[in-house]
């Protein structure tokens, strides 16, 4: 089966520094994998160079076996990659439907259309109802977003992104500055996600990485250190070696 | 569940409705205050005709700066190259079909948003704004040194329109540059709220707010950027060219950077983003100017002054904004 994600040996240097170097994954169709690593490993910047926002130096990233390292991030997204902010980017002055709306027409290519209302496009507002329900944010449809709680427009970050179809997902951070008593939503929409979705989700939170992931990749100095089973993420000697005296979270790995 | 989808397709076209009869009320808001201002000014229809045509480039400049988010101190290109085309027309070329004139206009004004966009998109925040100045600048020394074209200082004169659709002569009294000037404001705010409402008016809003998630969604930024600019651009030119037909000559006023200030000053008094907003500002700002400037000609500048800087405090949203604000809220408290 073709990969829904191949990044082939990627490097990337800022001046002198090496932010990434000889990296290689590959997602296949419904994979959960969970990137980790201690802050400065260049996680931001692998997916940076994933979407196509940096150049990679060298290498090569494929979507559904098409070579698309020389593609611009717009062209990825059109080609089925789609990411998710670690702090919400929303449109402050719009509805969760209209959000979701321009993210259907946008996937469609009907965002150059100068009249029509998508308030009357049964197809597109049914599509909307369907993923503002799904994420139970049905209730909040026409309020504007600057209204409404951070976890719900982490809600609709997620909603914006699966009405774009995705067949690979980046999440950074998804329940990142989310209160501890609405992570229980999220928690749950991400264990709903499309079965065929490729999903690579950023994450510190370690409790969070071990119920979703199937699979957890160790990112440190800008290179994978570990890629394998979440069972045995906590056992590797580098992992501990990377995180130790690092980072908070060497407690709860170690 | 097929009720409730049909109930939950209900209320999104009550959210519809709402938004078309508040077009409808905007329309009939215009031909009654148009209606009045024909009825209490009969003998000074050339300054509400000219309030029309400055109209348009408010709407104009609305689009660009109140749903893009573009920052522009030289708009009145637009409208400038619109006037100069339509004269244009007229005088070198004998087109004085009054709609054809006017399509003139709307091209030239196209082509004008085409270059401007071109240049000025491609910078952001204070360097845009000193580009769409030097841009201002450029037209209007195009427009002064190419005089055996443009008349240059002295203006362009000699415009004769034919009589509107072979019957209305454009009568001394302005009542015929009016009527056509009214009827061009209703066509082209009926096509604005509904362009503004469109997929692509949507995209616009949201690239305002943040141009990188539009980009992260797949999304063009600068060529939609762009094709606002040429939407733009033509409503600006229908205005120029309305202002030329009506007024039978252009100046380099119609391209100078006062002009462009002034519009950006009317658009923020009624309130960006809205078009209402563009509508109020232009009438209030234009009216306010020739009621002062007629009852104290030395210190009218000093009023038109005050009023702005008491909006600005008092009403930060522009007149339209801060009123809509003000009965949302009220809404919600019920």
């Amino acid at each position: 089966m073709t990969n829904a994600l191949e990044v082939d040996n990627i490097s990337k240097h800022f001046g002198g520094l090496k932010v990434t170097g000889n990296v290689s994954l590959s997602l296949a169709p419904g994979d959960r994998v969970a990137l980790i690593g201690p802050n400065g490993a260049g996680k931001t910047t692998f997916v940076n160079l994933v979407t196509g926002n940096l150049s990679v130096d060298a290498g090569t990233v494929r979507l559904g076996g098409e070579d698309v390292t020389s593609k611009g991030p717009m062209e990825r997204v059109r080609r089925g990659l789609v990411r998710s902010f670690q702090v919400t980017r929303l449109f402050q002055d719009m509805t969760p439907e209209e959000h979701v709306a321009l993210a259907i027409l946008q996937r469609e290519g009907r965002t150059n259309r100068l009249f029509g209302d998508f308030r009357r496009m049964p197809q597109v507002l049914a599509e909307v109802d369907h993923l503002l329900d799904e994420l139970g944010l049905e209730q909040l449809a026409t309020t504007k977003v600057s209204q409404i709680a951070y976890g719900q427009q982490r809600l609709l970050e997620l909603a914006v992104a699966l009405a774009l179809k995705p067949k690979v997902l980046l999440l950074d951070e998804p329940a990142a500055g989310v209160p501890q008593s609405d992570t229980g939503r999220i928690e749950q929409a991400l264990a709903e996600l499309p079965a065929d979705l490729a999903v690579l989700m950023i994450e510190h939170d370690m409790d969070l990485v071990f119920r979703f992931a199937r699979r957890v990749i160790v990112l440190a100095a800008g290179e994978i250190i570990f890629d394998g089973l979440p069972s045995e993420v906590i056992e590797n000697a580098r992992v501990r070696e990377a995180y130790l005296g690092s980072y908070a979270n060497a407690s709860s790995v170690a | 569940m097929a009720l409730l989808v049909k109930q939950e397709h209900g209320m999104a076209n009550a959210t519809t409705r709402t938004a078309v009869t508040r077009d409808l009320i905007g329309l009939v808001a215009i031909i009654v205050v148009a209606g009045i201002g024909y009825l209490l000014f009969p003998n000074n229809l050339a300054l509400l005709t000219r309030i029309i045509a400055i109209a348009f480039l408010v709407l104009s400049l609305d689009l660009v700066t109140g749903f893009c988010g573009i920052a522009t101190l030289g708009h009145a290109a637009l409208f400038g190259a619109g006037a100069y085309a339509a004269g244009m027309a007229s005088v070198h070329f004998g087109i004085n079909e009054p709609i054809t004139m006017v399509m003139v206009g709307l091209i030239a004004g196209a082509v004008a948003g085409l270059i401007s966009g071109a240049v000025v998109l491609r910078a952001h925040g204070l360097p845009q704004l000193v580009l769409s100045i030097a841009l201002i600048h450029l037209f209007h020394e195009l427009a002064n040194k190419a005089s055996s074209w443009t008349g240059g200082s002295d203006g362009l004169s000699g415009i004769t329109p034919d009589p509107l659709l072979g019957m209305f002569e454009f009568d001394l009294w302005g009542r015929t540059a009016y009527v056509f000037g009214v009827v061009l404001l209703l066509i082209v705010f009926a096509v604005l709220t509904r362009v503004v409402r469109s997929p692509f008016g949507m995209l616009c809003r949201g690239i305002k707010e943040d141009p990188i998630r539009i980009r992260a969604m797949g999304g063009a930024v600068q060529s939609t950027l762009l094709r606002m600019y040429i939407i733009s651009g033509a409503v600006a030119g229908i205005g120029g060219a309305l202002n030329a037909i009506s007024t039978q000559v252009v100046g380099l006023d119609s391209l100078s950077f006062t002009l462009s200030a002034e519009s950006l000053v009317m658009l923020v008094l009624g309130g960006t983003g809205s078009l209402y907003g563009g509508l109020i500002g232009t009438v209030v700002f234009m009216w306010f100017e020739d009621l002062v400037s007629a009852a104290n000609p030395f210190h009218w500048l000093t009023m038109v002054g005050a009023l702005l800087i008491l909006v600005v405090l008092f009403a930060p949203r522009g007149l339209y904004g801060s009123a809509a604000a003000y009965f949302t809220r009220r809404g919600e408290r019920r």
